[in-house]
């Protein structure tokens, strides 16, 4: 099974009882995100909309990639993988 | 501020207090401020805002801050100026041109940043930060000293010398990051979580900020004699600009301002190394899907715009469309501009005035329209985009006869010299010796 860490953003730390970092298992951005809601409940809800796509205003990068330019939630992640939730991206 | 209510999410309508607030927790969209409309509609007037200063707090009323103790360089006010001579190269009508290079700092971003600083001041911030292409990076670093606030400011490592030496001149830290804006943008994003401290004008005070842009909106209906114009041209970096300057004319008709209720329709700019949001317009698609900008508008170039879906809305509903041009029509939309009317824009006026050409050559934006052109950042700072193509017209030896030989021209004859060649002169190349007529002519393809 494949350990990847996800970073967790200062606004959801509250779910993670209050670590910026999780480890997490999952071959996919997908899946790792919904191990992380098994282990932590609430991140789902706050992740997804109701239709269950992510968010328009959640941004989810794996390494320095944002997932849009990989294969989305499907992107496939190696052992040791680093996969951060950023709330938010503003700027302009 | 005593006319605002608080904020609300854009997306999901949960209401937050006034403070260092940009996006929903729940959600994650962003936040926009709530304004009591008629206690401002109560206490705004034509004749209040005509006594006011010749800077954007004249239309405090419609600010988020207050205007007593604001961080104030000047910013806004700036001239509307009748573009005749471009309107009869392009095949216009009624042309205006809203001259934002004359802001402080030269660009439109001393508007957002004042407003911004004078909110961060008020919630008891000393520490001012942002991300920034460049044009923001000079205003924050310029605010902050004159306000005596630090400042930290990151911008990408590529930036045209010009955009980093002023904003270094002001002092402060500027940090230069190997990486696109998005890189930055990123960077900025985490670094605000970890230092609730700092007051990053574009990320955890951005509700604020953006604010600022509504008074591009109000100086040009207040220039127009209280008039909406039919149409305008805005860049779309965000979309932040160009959504805010649809509110501004929205709001002007709210709270009394104007007797109308405005029908403006918006059309937005791009340059198509950097054109997810035109992309997504042409497309018919309602999602905005990031790209790797590769435009020499760089201040343009934000592959992920925070407020791209709101610009799309913006333009679908009023009516408007989205240009997209090339790096050669950018340089020629600035030399376009210069040469018609004295006005030098930095690349993102060179986007707006070429996407102003594709626009009127689709027939989008009519002759019988009043329009205006937004141009929002001086041409002096990105000065390597134009000068393979502006050189001496000779160089000579100083005496009479190197002049002779060099420029054989009858002094009585109109002097072509400086205007482009044929070979050159691109898109929208004038007639040599021809003055433009103010009858219409089709634009060049």
């Amino acid at each position: 099974m494949t350990t990847v860490t996800v970073r967790v953003p200062t606004q959801l730390r509250p779910l993670s009882g209050g670590r910026s970092e999780v480890p997490v298992e999952g071959a996919t951005v997908a899946e790792v995100l919904k191990a992380l809601d098994a282990a932590h409940p609430g991140f789902a809800d706050r992740l997804f909309d109701e239709t269950g796509r992510l968010r328009r205003f959640v941004n989810v990068f794996v390494a320095e990639e944002d997932i849009r330019f990989l294969e989305g939630v499907d992107t496939p992640l190696a052992e040791g993988a680093t996969v951060s939730i950023v709330p938010a991206v503003a700027g302009g | 501020m005593p006319f605002v209510e608080g904020l609300r999410c854009r997306e999901c309508a949960r209401p937050y207090p006034a403070e260092a607030l940009h996006f929903c927790e729940w959600c994650f969209g962003p936040l926009e401020v709530v304004y009591d409309y008629d206690a401002i509609r109560a206490s705004v007037s034509r004749e209040r805002i005509a006594a006011g200063p010749p800077s954007i707090w004249r239309y405090a009323d419609l600010l988020p801050a207050a205007a007593e103790g604001a961080v104030n360089l000047g910013a806004g006010f700036t001239p509307l100026v009748r573009a005749d001579r471009l309107a009869a190269e392009l095949g216009l009508g009624e042309l205006w041109i809203k001259n934002d290079t004359l802001n402080p700092t030269g660009s439109f971003k001393d508007r957002v940043v004042s407003v911004a600083l004078t909110k961060a001041r008020e919630l008891g911030f000393k520490i001012a930060a942002c991300a920034s292409t460049g044009n923001l990076a000079n205003s924050v670093a310029a605010h902050a000293a004159q306000a005596g606030m630090q400042s930290i400011v990151f911008i990408p490592s590529d930036l045209e010398a010009g955009k980093v030496v002023t904003t270094a001149v002001f002092g402060g830290r500027l940090i230069a990051v190997e990486g696109t804006y998005d890189d930055v943008n990123r960077l900025c994003a985490e670094l605000a979580g970890e230092h609730p401290s700092w007051a990053f004008v574009n990320v955890n005070v951005r509700t604020y900020y953006a604010e600022g842009s509504k008074t591009l909106a109000f100086e040009v209906a207040e220039q127009l004699g209280w008039q909406a114009p039919d149409h305008v041209v805005v860049p779309v970096a965000s979309g932040s600009q160009l959504t805010k300057i649809a509110k501004g004319f929205a709001e002007l008709h709210t709270v009394g301002l104007l007797d109308e209720p405005p029908h403006v329709r918006v059309s937005g700019a791009q340059a198509a190394g950097c054109a997810p949001v035109a992309d997504a317009f042409a497309a018919g698609r309602d999602a905005v899907k990031p790209v790797k900008p590769h435009t020499i508008a760089k201040s343009l170039a934000i592959g992920n715009p925070a407020d791209g879906p709101y610009a799309l809305d913006v333009v679908r509903a009023s009516g408007g469309a989205f240009g997209s041009v090339t790096d050669e029509e950018i340089v020629e939309g600035i030399r376009l501009l210069a040469r018609t009317e004295g006005i030098f824009a930095e690349t993102a006026g060179g986007v707006t005035i070429a996407s102003l050409a594709q626009l009127v050559g689709k027939g989008v934006i009519r002759p019988d329209e009043r329009v205006v052109a937004y141009v929002t950042g001086n041409g002096l700072k990105t000065i390597e985009a134009v000068t393979p193509r502006c050189r001496p017209t000779a160089t000579i030896a100083p005496t009479l006869d190197a002049f002779a030989a060099a420029v054989p021209t009858d002094p009585a004859v109109p002097d072509p010299a400086g205007a482009p060649t044929p070979a050159s002169s691109g898109a929208w190349g004038p007639q040599p010796h021809a003055r433009p007529s103010h009858t219409s002519e089709v634009p060049q393809p």
